[in-house]
């Protein structure tokens, strides 16, 4: 078995900060913290990650708000198409698309014409047209508000007059005809959410349990750290996939349960920490003051621990994000027509070869996004830690 | 013992109370079929009876029958997988330390340079695209537009069929060593022993190769035993992408198919695995780093 | 550290140069056929999948075999006969068909295999496929003695089959591979190890030497088979490819000559790559949605009907299938001889809007939609990307009506376990594909004391009249009658609503010939041949 005091062998990519001098309560503290912030703000990488960050979030939450499509709408007229700037329909198509609506309408479709954004047309047949007719006109994505100009030859030949609905669609749409822009941005929220959420659930089960562990010590600590141990031993992608199978694939479970499953190593570094922070003097003081092991726990021992701590959220996020691509990769991802950046590239791969912007555009935002957090962690690390560089 | 104890009780009630059973399908049987079946298989016996039997096979080495792949049992089936995983996974481990030791030494050397920076960049991608975009982009890339390598499948076990899923595979874990091994280089270089041995006049290639890697090993030398995990847990996507008849996928098609028996196989395969790994791992530790004991 | 790995890439590469050099020998043809996934077994009794089909139907031939047109043709039988009450067959078994081994099939085996296919001890999963034989559903679930099943070896070569009442779809079933024939001897004395490579005796044109799980399972041609002299292959691999894109990256490298299964929303992309390459085949397989009947809102016949009305067939056929699955109008997919044309629901010819419209009518009467009750749907399907995009193309339709519509999905384990024990739902995703050419197939699902498939919990005592009354017919034309009456009384009250009928997605290289597309879609590596 492994020997509990030797150094985690936590899959941080860098070296863990693992004894930092801590810093005390008041002034020194609040020095020490404007000094990393200095140092951070220094580090260009860092902030140039903070900034992508920000801008993938505001993308994310912001962006589906001034797209005038939702996420779930389907463009039955749009299905699979490429990526581009210019406005849909082009004219030539729509020669086409007023020729099928018609076809479905049993009328034939006379001259034609569209100037700016509208269009007149006449509607040709052998028996008496239903004014009706027109709705399958509208039906179609591209033209909407058709009405009935003139009637003809006893309703026989009937002159109409729309307009054209535009649409953008500068990502492209999905198989499903869905606006792939509005997609990727859903597909961030969660992503982002999750990412963060789940990180944030680690985050209190492995502070609290590790502060608990290493802060009590002797047989409980043992007890405790074993436990971690056989949690270390379980194939973890078994446990997310059986906790979500088991729980279903609510939004809310899934962020749990990654959560429940990343603690592991925030409680082995927190624990590592409070161990060497117990020994200071204003613990000692605090017992001697006659403070309760909780309220210890709590005002002194988690806030110190605040450092490696967030150095290391920086790297559970990205882990968590791609924990859950992962998820969605084995199609248990959050439950459609929500989707996440790790269900979109899934779906992207698949249809790669025929269709690779549904790979491309959210794999440039995911990839950006773990990007940017991994310059973040490694600034923040130097920040916090100022031995290094 | 006491852990992989631990692990079975866990598992085994776990997938218990997750619904639905081995038999349930999407052509469902009639219910007198599925009696016999479920008397076939024992399950009509009370859970914490199963429990007992199943402990006590395990005991013997005996992992039961595998409920969905009938011809197999699953002792059977981990026996002829294994071999895959471990054969990839070593491959992947060896490409992965190698590869991205080397990245870490000469970004470190040449820290904050255009070299350091190139070579963290790539190294960070390779952490950040999930390996089921690397996998097809290369099966695509180079079997398919290129027809230099096959596009899947183990073949005759050469190097043609495995170089690619051995690289999709690798990259994440050599990115992670790539980024180590710069951490603690840097630290290393810096340390006092070193910079003694610089003063003493020692050339910088001595200095670097003896002294600094031997402290610098120390990280990576804890990462084996998670990157070994994740290597096998990784080559669930591995192998469905490149149709590797390895251990990962068990996991996955056993917890969906409700293999009861499957997925506890492979469960305490991979636990022992874990545990054996983590052993070695401390003994290595010990070896390099004799501070250890006493702290 | 780096010594154990060096002596495995060394032995890597000394058994690969063997395999080389062996695998250059001969100029033989042998098939690649991608399988779409991995075989659960290759045991008779316990098989119930078409990737199963497709080897254990490669390796043993049973009395009768689909032809490559997918028409029923004597396999080890030559011959038979039916008496004239449509109960009792006597088949007659080919002098040439032999086992692998080249011991003669005799009708023993056939005895001894249907036996083992009923014995509850065997637990087989489709042993209800030959319940149709006297007294095989006693004996499978009621304790009957096995010796009393309706199977008889009149002499060595002569099979009588009694059946419990007129099957007319008996010839049929008896291609199932549920039917094939187990070598007595070899199951005698290997018990469940009869169907490990080495020691499997078959009797089809191929002979098993190789099942790596997941990875390939090899046969090679079987010198025994009676028709060896026109089997063109000398071996065929299956690979049970279940990433279908990875499935298709191989075929495009040229690796498979034959793969089951592509994604079927990349048809036209497909087409456009490979050309006639491509294959769409429509199946006897029905793509059906359920309604929870049970409950409010789904009891109303208005509410369910102004639903299924509501579903733009021809959007998912041409645009999320690409073609690839046709619409589907009524409860039995067309293509069942015996059957004739099937009924249609009343709004088949109509159009989607005026569709559209009738449905928001029956809404609005029914009490539901704009300024009634709100209709809150919750459509359930098993995880699976085309079934993701049926079910939000569906949504969207409903949405349309003014419906709040959520989706749901479950592995498919859960997925089918939910609806099988009564879980509560709105609406759910099913298939089904026939085992055999016939009608009752599909409208026997729906009977109201159908435990396990009548999902929709619906009861109607007419419908349930008029299909026991189809049991007991022995006359075709009477009995086909009588469903022709229920179906229509299934497609009035639409408990279940047909959405489209399943095509199977095939690439067949143009190396290969042989292939003629079929609705059973069996095909059997011995009419193919490769150039």
């Amino acid at each position: 078995m492994t020997d509990f005091t030797s150094p985690a062998p936590a899959p941080d990519p860098g070296p863990l900060p693992g004894d930092l001098p801590a810093p005390a309560e008041g002034e020194r503290g609040r020095s020490l913290f404007r000094l990393a912030l200095r140092r951070l703000v220094r580090n260009r990488a860092a902030m140039a990650g903070l900034f992508v960050l920000l801008l993938v979030t505001l993308f994310s939450f912001a962006g589906p708000h001034l797209v005038g499509h939702r996420y779930d709408q389907i463009f039955t007229s749009y299905v699979a198409v490429p990526p581009s700037l210019e406005p849909r329909p082009s004219d030539e198509h729509l020669q086409d698309v007023i020729e099928t609506a018609a076809r479905r309408g049993r009328v034939t479709v006379g001259d034609f014409t569209v100037s700016g954004g509208s269009f007149t047309a006449t509607l040709n047949s052998e028996k008496t047209i239903d004014p009706r007719a027109t709705r399958y006109i509208d039906r179609t994505d591209e033209f909407e508000g058709t009405t009935v100009t003139a009637t003809e030859e006893d309703g026989r030949r009937l002159r109409i007059a729309g307009t054209v609905a535009r649409e953008y669609f500068p990502f492209g749409t999905d198989s499903s005809g869905r606006d792939l822009l509005v997609r990727v941005m859903i597909g961030g929220q969660i992503s982002l959410l999750v990412g963060v959420l789940a990180s944030l659930v680690s985050l209190v089960i492995g502070v609290t349990y590790g502060a608990i562990s290493g802060y009590l010590g002797g047989r409980v600590d043992d007890v405790m750290m074993r436990f971690v141990e056989i949690l270390y031993s379980l194939p973890f992608v078994f446990m997310v996939i059986m906790l979500v199978v088991f729980f279903g694939r609510s939004f809310v479970l899934i962020f749990l349960v990654i959560g429940a499953t990343e603690w592991l190593d925030m409680a082995r570094i927190v624990r590592g920490q409070t161990l060497s922070l117990k020994r200071r003097e204003f613990v000692e003081a605090a017992v001697a003051m006659g403070l309760s092991d909780w309220q210890i726990i709590r005002r002194h021992i988690i806030p110190n621990t605040i450092g490696p701590v967030v150095v290391f959220v920086t790297i559970v996020v990205p882990k968590v994000m791609l924990l859950e691509s992962f998820l969605s990769f084995l199609g248990l991802g959050v439950q459609a027509p929500l989707t996440s950046w790790g269900a979109l590239i899934s779906d992207g791969t698949t249809t790669m070869q025929a269709a690779p912007w549904m790979l491309i555009f959210p794999s440039l935002f995911f990839v950006a996004t773990l990007f940017s957090l991994n310059f973040l962690g490694d600034g923040l690390r130097d920040a916090l830690d100022p031995r290094d560089r | 013992m006491p852990t992989l104890f631990a692990v079975v009780t866990i598992s085994f009630f776990l997938i218990r109370f997750a619904p639905g059973g081995p038999f349930s399908l999407e052509r469902p049987l009639p219910p007198q079929i599925m009696e016999n079946m479920i008397r076939a298989y024992r399950l009509d016996l009370p859970l914490w009876r199963q429990y007992l039997d199943y402990l006590w096979n395990v005991a013997h080495g005996d992992f039961g029958p595998s409920y969905i792949y009938r011809d197999f049992s699953v002792g059977q089936l981990m026996m002829q997988s294994l071999p895959y995983s471990l054969q990839l996974g070593t491959y992947a481990l060896i490409l992965a330390v190698l590869g991205g030791v080397a990245a870490g030494v000469v970004a470190a050397l040449r820290q904050n340079g255009i070299v350091d920076y190139l070579v963290m960049s790539v190294a960070t991608v390779g952490v950040t695209v999930p390996n089921f975009v690397v996998g097809p982009v290369l099966s695509l890339v180079f079997a398919v537009l290129l027809s230099w390598l096959p596009a899947g499948g183990w073949g005759d076990g050469s190097a043609r069929f495995l170089l690619l899923p051995t690289i999709a595979l690798a990259l994440p874990q050599l990115a992670v060593f790539a980024r180590l091994t710069r951490g603690s280089m840097i630290e290393a270089l810096r340390a006092d022993h070193i910079r003694t041995a610089r003063a003493y006049g020692l050339s910088r290639r001595a200095v670097v190769v003896t002294h600094a890697m031997r402290g610098a090993l120390l990280p990576i030398v804890s990462y084996l035993a998670p990157c070994a995990a994740a290597l096998l847990t990784g080559s669930v996507v591995i192998e469905e992408i490149f149709g590797i008849p390895g251990v990962g996928r068990y996991f996955v098609q056993g917890a969906l198919n409700r293999d009861y028996t499957l997925v506890m196989g492979t469960v305490v395969l991979i636990a022992v695995f874990i545990v054996v790994l983590n052993l070695v791992v401390d003994i290595l530790y010990a070896q390099l780093d004799p501070r250890i004991r006493h702290d | 550290m780096t010594h154990p790995p060096r002596r495995l890439v060394s032995a890597a590469l000394l058994s690969a140069a063997l395999l080389l050099s062996a695998g250059s020998a001969g100029a033989e043809v042998v098939l690649h056929r991608g399988n779409g996934g991995e075989p659960q077994t290759l045991d008779q009794a316990h098989t119930s999948i078409d990737v199963e089909a497709n080897v254990l139907k490669d390796l043993y031939e049973g009395l009768t075999i689909y032809d490559a047109a997918g028409k029923i043709i004597p396999g080890a039988a030559e011959s038979w006969t039916v008496s004239d009450d449509g109960t009792v067959y006597t088949f007659k078994i080919r002098d040439a068909a032999k086992w692998s081994n080249g011991e003669p099939v005799t009708a023993e085996d056939f005895v001894f295999s249907f036996r083992r296919v009923e014995d509850p001890k065997e637990a087989a999963g489709y042993a209800n496929l030959l319940y149709p034989l006297k007294n095989a559903e006693a004996i499978n679930t009621k304790g009957m003695a096995i010796d009393q099943l309706g199977a008889k070896a009149v002499d060595a070569k002569t099979l009588e089959l009694t059946l419990e009442r007129p099957t007319p779809y008996l010839l049929e079933l008896l291609a199932h591979q549920s039917a094939l024939p187990v070598n007595k001897a070899s199951v005698e004395k290997n018990g469940a190890d009869f169907v490990k490579p080495g020691t499997m005796i078959s009797n089809g044109a191929f002979k098993l030497t190789e099942n790596v799980a997941n990875d390939h399972i090899t046969a090679v041609k079987n010198e025994n088979y009676w028709d060896a002299a026109s089997v063109k292959l000398d071996k065929v691999i299956f690979y049970p490819l279940e990433d279908q894109a990875a499935a298709v990256r191989r075929f495009q490298a040229g690796e498979l000559d034959v793969n089951y299964y592509f994604p079927t929303d990349q048809t036209d992309y497909l087409r456009q790559q490979l050309g006639d390459q491509v294959h769409m085949t429509p199946s006897l397989a029905s793509y059906y949605y359920t309604f929870d009947t049970r409950t409010e809102p789904f009891n109303d016949v208005r509410v369910r009907k102004a639903l299924a009305m509501a579903i733009d067939r021809d959007f998912l056929s041409e645009e999320v299938f690409q073609g690839g699955q046709l619409p589907l109008y009524s409860a039995v997919p067309p293509g069942i001889a015996s059957y004739g044309e099937p009924e249609k629901v009343s709004y088949a010819e109509t159009d989607q809007l005026d569709r559209e419209d009738e449905a928001k009518r029956l809404l609005k009467e029914a009490g539901y939609g704009e300024g009634g009750k709100p209709l809150k749907i919750d459509i359930r399907y098993n995880t699976n990307a085309n079934h993701e995009k049926v079910a939000t193309a569906v949504a969207d339709n409903w949405k349309a009506l003014g419906a709040t519509v959520t989706l749901t999905n479950l592995d498919v384990k859960s997925h089918y376990a939910y609806l099988q024990e009564g879980g509560a739902y709105g609406a759910a995703r099913c298939g089904w594909t026939a085992d055999y050419a016939d009608a009752e197939s599909f409208l026997g699902l729906n009977i109201s004391t159908n435990k396990t498939f009548n999902y929709a919990h619906w009861k109607n005592e007419k419908y349930d009249a008029l299909m026991a009354q189809s049991y007991a017919e022995t006359d075709q034309a009477k009995r086909a009658a009588l469903l022709h009456e229920a179906e229509k009384i299934l497609l009035a009250e639409e408990p279940v609503t047909s959405l489209m009928i399943y095509a199977s997605p095939w690439l067949v290289s143009s190396k290969v010939k042989g292939w003629q597309d079929n609705a059973v879609n069996d095909h059997l590596s011995k009419f193919l041949s490769k150039e």
